[in-house]
């Protein structure tokens, strides 16, 4: 009798709806948990894969040496490399190219470059304004490991040990 | 006298309501479903195919992308049935950390289908509070593996890193001190105590999204009674999974044929009763709560037993870094391992773990060679989305929209 009694209190006075209701609430006047993207960002971790780069030696002398194993490893057959021995008898890429739409972020190229060239930074964020952008040359791999040499040095200092 | 015919129509392939991109074509009397037919095939990307002509390990980030809210788990299986052709073994460290995700993967995909199938049939903001959750764990992903969503972190022989000891921090730079204060609070630590403390908050999450859910009468009045599948039909159907419990058995991969560390883990499975959509939901809600208390356990043995996380066998597995740039055989090692890669003895292997969906197998088979001769990987949602004519006849058109969402499609997987 007191059971029917409940029930029937409950399903008139709406109690579980305003239950629910309480829990929106309770989260109205909770610390707000988005953010303002892009003034403020999320943690990124130095593990980040995301848009690539070529590296160079402190001296300024390109890492590549165009042993090709990042190509070969691309599940997705994004990169495209052409090889020449230089002036100083050193082998070079004259080419290097990626396709970011092709590519699928994976990461197996930066695991099998054996000087540490190609990398994976934690650039998310770029976009291309006409067809054909997407593919990127070698110059433009380069300038962008140049600009952010820095962090991409300390990503990889940070995560040295666990390779 | 004017001639009466059945209405028939297109629900999706772009319909919001069917979880990526399914076609289903109806045939409706009034608002009745007399008939549904599911049209798949619309993301063939022929995964099967694209992974004869590759070396095994190059294919571990495609199985991400076949079910994509659960990718830890495809790698899973896939590695697993690897492992099995080369007979080789797993360090107990990879295998807790292998767990460990796979139940943060359960996680994952259980709140998306939470939050997704709330706002299919009406309650809007449980997706919000989910996906709040998600970005934890999302967060997790990233630290261990460098992608939120397609991770490529395990590997036959284990986990390609191990866990970091730090976790990445909110930056100073944009945020007012005692905000900052707040947000980097629980990431002071490392990874393993950040998960910790997530897995100390979640059960009162849940417990809000059942607040919201679970009594609620427009949630009962829609999921009551909708979609019920005796126990029987869901043998003969093939259902496994979360579809198979609701239905009231005890069947799961991780109890009945445990692999990696499963065997050692205590935890429960919840059962249903009618094998409605209501029940399917509970199960579900209950398995988050299971795999809370795995991954507590998994933290709780891997913060005290480092080791390492990749079998020690140059054949198949690349040396480390440093060792490769020192050491001219390791160097080889490196050279042949990322161009041809590594052969695996003929034969064939068929492995499955419990996958948030069900049984998700992969089978392979080799002939000797450093690439899957074939390779076929077994859905369960392929096996939930056949029964969906059975299960829609005789509802409403809006009951169609549930049954997809208590059904936790997912086309990658489907199609593949
Ligand atoms: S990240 Fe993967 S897909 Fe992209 S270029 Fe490197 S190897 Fe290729
Ligand atoms: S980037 Fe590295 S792996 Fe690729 S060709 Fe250059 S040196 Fe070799």
């Amino acid at each position: 009798m007191l059971k029917h009694l409940k029930h029937w209190l409950k399903s008139f006075s709406l109690w579980e709806l305003l239950k629910g209701m309480s829990v929106t609430l309770r989260y109205f006047f909770a610390p707000k948990v988005t953010i303002q993207y892009p003034e403020q960002k999320t943690p990124k971790s130095p593990r980040f894969r995301g848009l690539h780069a070529l590296r160079r030696y402190e001296n300024g002398e390109e890492r590549c040496i165009a042993c090709k194993l990042c190509e070969a490893v691309c599940p997705a057959l994004a990169i495209t490399i052409d090889s020449e021995e230089r002036e100083d008898g050193t082998r070079r890429t004259t080419r290097y190219d990626i396709d970011l739409f092709k590519c699928v972020y994976c990461g197996l190229c930066e695991e099998a470059c054996p000087v540490d060239s190609i990398v994976l930074t934690r650039i998310d964020d770029f976009f291309m304004d006409k067809r054909g952008d997407q593919v990127i040359t070698k110059q433009e791999l380069l300038t962008l490991g140049d600009k952010y040499e820095t962090q991409i040095a300390s990503d990889r200092a940070e995560d040295a040990k666990y390779r | 006298m004017p001639h009466i015919r059945n209405y028939t129509m297109n629900f999706g392939p772009q319909h919001p309501a069917a979880h990526g991109v399914l076609r289903l074509v109806l045939e409706l009397d009034g608002e009745t479903v007399m008939r549904a037919d599911p049209h798949v095939g619309l993301l063939h990307r022929a995964t099967e195919k694209l992974a004869e002509t590759k070396p095994f390990n190059q294919n571990i980030g495609y199985m991400d992308r076949l079910d994509y809210v659960s990718m830890m788990c495809n790698e899973h299986a896939y590695v697993r049935a690897i492992e099995q052709l080369l007979n080789m073994d797993v360090p107990i460290r990879a295998q807790y950390i292998r767990v460990m995700f796979d139940e943060i993967t359960r996680i994952l995909n259980h709140l998306l289908w939470l939050g997704a199938h709330a706002i299919d049939v009406g309650a809007m903001s449980v997706l919000l509070y989910t996906f709040r959750e998600r970005e934890d764990l999302l967060d997790c992903y990233e630290a261990a593996s460098g992608a939120r969503m397609h991770a490529n972190y395990y590997r036959p022989g284990g986990v390609y890193r191990d866990l970091p000891d730090n976790m990445p921090q909110y930056s100073a730079a944009q945020w007012p001190k005692k905000e900052l204060a707040r947000r980097n609070a629980n990431r002071q630590g490392s990874l393993l105590d950040f998960i910790w403390d997530f897995t100390e908050r979640f059960p009162k999450c849940v417990d809000d999204y059942e607040t919201l859910l679970t009594d609620n009468r427009i949630w009962k009045q829609r999921t009551v009674g909708i979609g019920v599948v005796t126990l029987e039909r869901a043998l003969q159907l093939g259902f496994t999974g979360p579809m198979l419990r609701g239905s009231g058995l005890a069947w799961d991969l991780r109890k009945k044929q445990p692999y990696a560390v499963y065997d050692r883990m205590d935890f429960g499975i919840p059962i249903g009763k009618e094998g409605d959509c209501y029940d399917r939901y509970l199960v579900r809600v209950e398995e988050m709560r299971q795999s809370n208390a795995i991954i507590r356990q998994c933290v709780t043995w891997l913060r005290n037993n480092p080791g390492p996380v990749i079998a020690d066998d140059y054949k198949v597995v690349p040396p480390k870094r440093e060792v490769m740039k020192k050491d001219m055989e390791a160097l080889i090692h490196h050279f042949k391992l990322f161009t041809e890669g590594y052969c695996v003895p003929m034969g064939e292997a068929y492995a499955a773990v419990e996958h948030p969906k069900g049984e998700f197998g992969i089978y392979l088979v080799s002939d000797g060679a450093n690439k899957p001769y074939r390779m076929k990987i077994r859905a369960a949602g392929f096996a939930h989305l056949a029964a969906m004519d059975e299960m829609s006849r005789g509802h409403m058109l809006a009951d169609v929209v549930t049954l997809i969402g208590t059904q936790d499609i997912v086309f990658g997987e489907i199609d593949r």
